[in-house]
């Protein structure tokens, strides 16, 4: 049945928390209170990635985009819109086009983004198996089922290029071949769905919005290296990523695509989900596999690799979420159309959470080769609130900052390492000029730190020394032997760690050391944080001739460090002042200064 | 003592839940998930008995639950403020969040208040970092806050 309107309401978890269900649920009521339900079709999707904008509302076929749409807009939304047939101007997303009429491609943040990975995500309802089919889905696995074999899927992977997303960046084809040629009783299929980068969520989005894509894969895999059983290791704190993949399988065997003898292909296959809890080293694949066994998540040293002795040392392909999304549309579409898109070095697309000092915060994929500067001034709309763009850190804690001067270089796995970065797994933060990189050096160590499983000592110790030298130099204690002694760390943190949370936990010091060492030199010689972040190094003082006396801040501080008369000129006790900078955001006259 | 009873028993989905896990290898994490799901914590109690159940040693029970961030060893308060810790709500200010709840609360973060109603703690990215800083109170997610919201978003729960 055809329905006059499709209302896409976007379900992710972000635009979920902001309310996305009562809007879904108050369309829902408006549809039959007008009388138009039998014509209207409301789904609620994957995430569409502005999720600054959120929560977002898409009518089809106009595609209209209407955003920061609250339960109350719904009745207006279909009186007008599909009753009537005028668009809701006041809601639409005008920003970037001149046009009243705000459609999709219309819209900067979408204009430089190429789908791959994120094809359904914002399309198609996760919790209906029908319409994954009905967008191709399920179409590769029919091939690798019965007309390819197992070392097609493997050439059509090699052709394609694809390389890892999880961060490394290793050859996809290649794991696969290594399980396949493996000879065991029992092979497993593994997904890393771990995501421990904190301030990261492609794959969380990707789950949500297409679960499907991820299962096909799978499927797939355990055909081509003759696995039967699969895992996906998910984070606890996935609620809905979970429900939806649990809807999912549950479909999947429905209709005979998952379990046994697949589509009467004699293939059977079986998927259990498996639950992390909170342990950042669990997306290493060693320990990961260690946490599906039941145990205390702790790396073991590699080689063996996972692919020939991975879980209870059988023979494992594991892989990151996006590399999974990335695979049916290669048996789809042929290896070869995948390797034209991105570089040379890597290619494909690469899914980025953009965020931080971004005046466009969310989710966005686009090729291989992109420039930063793309993504952060096409996409992203440069920095929030006017503020100077500073650095940004990709790669998480085992990334590194990078500097406006390298801002037009084209991403991908080689050009980011080459900077003293990494790819990771594709977490993008921007920094702007109130960001300290001392503080976010701190920041980014104290968490490995707190994540380091504690099993080799160059990353319990190493890891450790270095964060207190860091803490030591915001307090403004620090020495100039410090900045030799972190690199001297750092440096045997990369060489001595047991695995790639001890190797890489230097990394952010060490870049930020490399472009900021003036930043560094001014909170050792001179005592200062020029961004006003570290407190031991910057007071409050207010200024006679802007302060009017109006004894607002005065009335604030907590501890009542600040004296003066009703319409006189205020004082701050410095010795009583706690910095916790209240007065400073309290004073309407900008009399406040810190320094 | 009733709470404490309460605390003691099994549920009989939980029951059903350990009896159809109990043969699968590498059960353990997703039992005391389970475990946690019903009570909110994994009390010394709770332990024995998943111990007893899985005919597993105390010692590796334990091993387990310490290594892991997400299982609480102590009850929580009525109401469990989660504040996100990760990068993006850093940046935007998560810290002063953190400040202003412990100062409100008067716990520190991984504290619970004397009568047992709010506890605070500090979790990594919650996903949402489009809307950070962000906190989420027993599920429900509060995005943008500000230092400003906090006094009005706790006396909702009051
Ligand atoms: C400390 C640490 C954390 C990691 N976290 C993740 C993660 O959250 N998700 C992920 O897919 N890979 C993570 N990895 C990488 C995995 O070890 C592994 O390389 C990846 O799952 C392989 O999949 P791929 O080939 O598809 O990239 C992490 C590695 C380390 C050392
Ligand atoms: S490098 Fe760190 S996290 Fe990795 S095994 Fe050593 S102590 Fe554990
Ligand atoms: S920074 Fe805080 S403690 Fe210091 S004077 Fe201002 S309000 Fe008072
Ligand atoms: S960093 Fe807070 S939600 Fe992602």
């Amino acid at each position: 049945m055809a329905f006059r309107n499709y209302i896409l309401v976007c379900g992710g978890t972000a635009c979920e928390s902001s309310k996305a269900n009562a809007i879904y649920e108050a369309l829902l009521a408006e549809c039959k209170a007008q009388g138009v339900a039998d014509e209207v079709q409301v789904l609620k999707t994957g995430c569409f990635g502005f999720c600054e904008q959120g929560p977002i509302v898409k009518i089809l076929p106009e595609d209209s985009f209407y955003v920061q749409i609250k339960p109350e807009d719904a009745k207006e939304l279909i009186a007008e819109h599909v009753v009537k047939g005028r668009e809701v101007k006041r809601l639409l997303y005008t920003k970037d086009c001149g046009r009243k009429h705000a459609r999709v491609e219309d819209i900067e943040f979408y204009q430089k983004q190429f789908r791959i990975v994120l094809r359904n995500c914002g399309f198609i309802d996760p919790e209906n198996i029908e319409e994954y089919i009905a967008r191709e889905g399920y179409v590769a696995l029919e091939k690798v089922l019965f007309e390819m074999s197992s070392d097609d899927v493997i050439a059509e992977l090699r052709t394609a290029g694809l390389r890892g997303r999880g961060g490394a960046g290793f050859p996809t084809w290649m794991k696969w071949n290594f399980t396949r040629q493996a000879e065991s009783d029992q092979k497993f299929i593994v997904v890393n769905a771990d995501e421990g980068d904190p301030g990261a969520y492609m794959d969380r989005s990707t789950l949500e919005g297409d679960p499907h894509s991820v299962l096909e894969a799978m499927i797939i895999a355990g055909k081509t290296v003759g696995s039967n059983q699969g895992y996906i290791y998910i984070r606890a704190e996935y609620p809905l990523a979970i429900k939806r993949l649990e809807i999912a399988m549950a479909q999947a065997r429905e209709m005979g695509l998952l379990g046994k003898n697949i589509l009467g292909s004699g293939f059977d296959f079986d998927i259990e989900i498996r639950l992390g809890a909170g342990a950042f080293v669990c997306g290493e694949e060693t320990a990961l596999l260690a946490s599906i066994e039941g145990k205390r998540g702790m790396p073991v040293p590699r080689p063996p690799f996972p692919a020939v002795k991975g879980l209870w040392g059988k023979p494992t392909v594991i892989n990151n979420v996006e590399t999974w999304a990335n695979i049916a549309m290669i048996i789809v579409k042929g290896g070869d159309w995948f390797s034209r898109i991105g570089t040379a070095d890597s290619s494909g697309t690469k899914v980025f959470a953009l965020t931080g000092k971004i005046r466009n915060s969310g989710l966005v994929e686009v090729p291989m080769g992109t420039t930063l500067r793309e993504i952060i001034y096409d996409i992203g709309g440069g920095i929030a609130d006017g503020k100077e763009f500073k650095a940004v850190q990709t790669g998480g804690p085992s990334g590194g900052v990078i500097t406006k001067e390298y801002l037009d270089t084209p991403i991908d796995f080689g050009s980011l390492t080459k900077l003293g970065s990494m790819m990771g797994s594709g977490g993008m933060i921007i920094m702007d000029e109130d960001d300290c990189i001392v503080d976010v050096a701190k920041f980014y160590l104290n968490f490995s730190v707190d994540e380091s499983c504690g099993k080799c000592s160059p990353c319990r110790i190493g890891g450790r020394s270095l964060a207190n030298l860091l803490e030591k130099i915001s307090k403004g204690n620090g020495e100039l032997a410090d900045l030799d002694q972190m690199i001297e760390i750092g440096e045997a943190m990369k060489k001595a760690s047991l695995c790639a949370l001890g190797q890489t936990a230097p990394n952010p010091i060490l870049s930020s050391l490399h472009y900021f060492r003036d930043e560094y030199l001014a909170h050792i010689v001179d005592k200062k944080c020029p961004a006003g972040k570290c407190k031991s190094l910057i007071s409050y003082n207010i200024l006679p001739d802007k302060c009017i006396g109006c004894t607002a801040c005065a009335r604030k501080c907590p501890v009542a460090a600040i004296s003066g008369e009703r319409r006189e000129v205020h004082v701050i006790d410095q010795a009583a002042c706690i910095k916790c900078g209240v007065c400073f955001e309290t004073c309407k006259f900008g009399a406040i200064e810190v320094r | 003592m009733s709470i404490m009873k309460e605390e003691n028993i099994f549920s009989k989905e939980l029951i059903a839940f350990i009896e159809e896990w109990k043969e699968k290898p590498g059960n353990l994490i997703m039992v005391l998930h389970r475990v946690q799901e019903e009570f909110g914590f994994i009390s010394r109690e709770s332990a024995d008995k998943v111990a007893l159940m899985l005919d597993m040693p105390l010692a590796t029970i334990y091993g387990v639950l310490s290594f892991y961030h997400f299982f609480k060893m102590v009850k929580p308060g009525e109401h469990n403020i989660q504040i996100c810790l990760g990068t993006a709500c850093y940046l935007k200010g998560g810290d002063a969040l953190v400040d202003e709840l412990t100062n409100l609360l008067g716990i520190e973060l991984g504290g619970v208040t004397e009568d047992g109603k709010f506890s605070l703690e500090g979790v990594r990215c919650v996903g949402c970092c489009g809307l950070a800083p962000v906190i989420s109170i027993g599920g429900e997610v509060f995005g943008k806050v500000t230092k400003d919201q906090l006094p009005g978003i706790i006396s909702k729960y009051n």
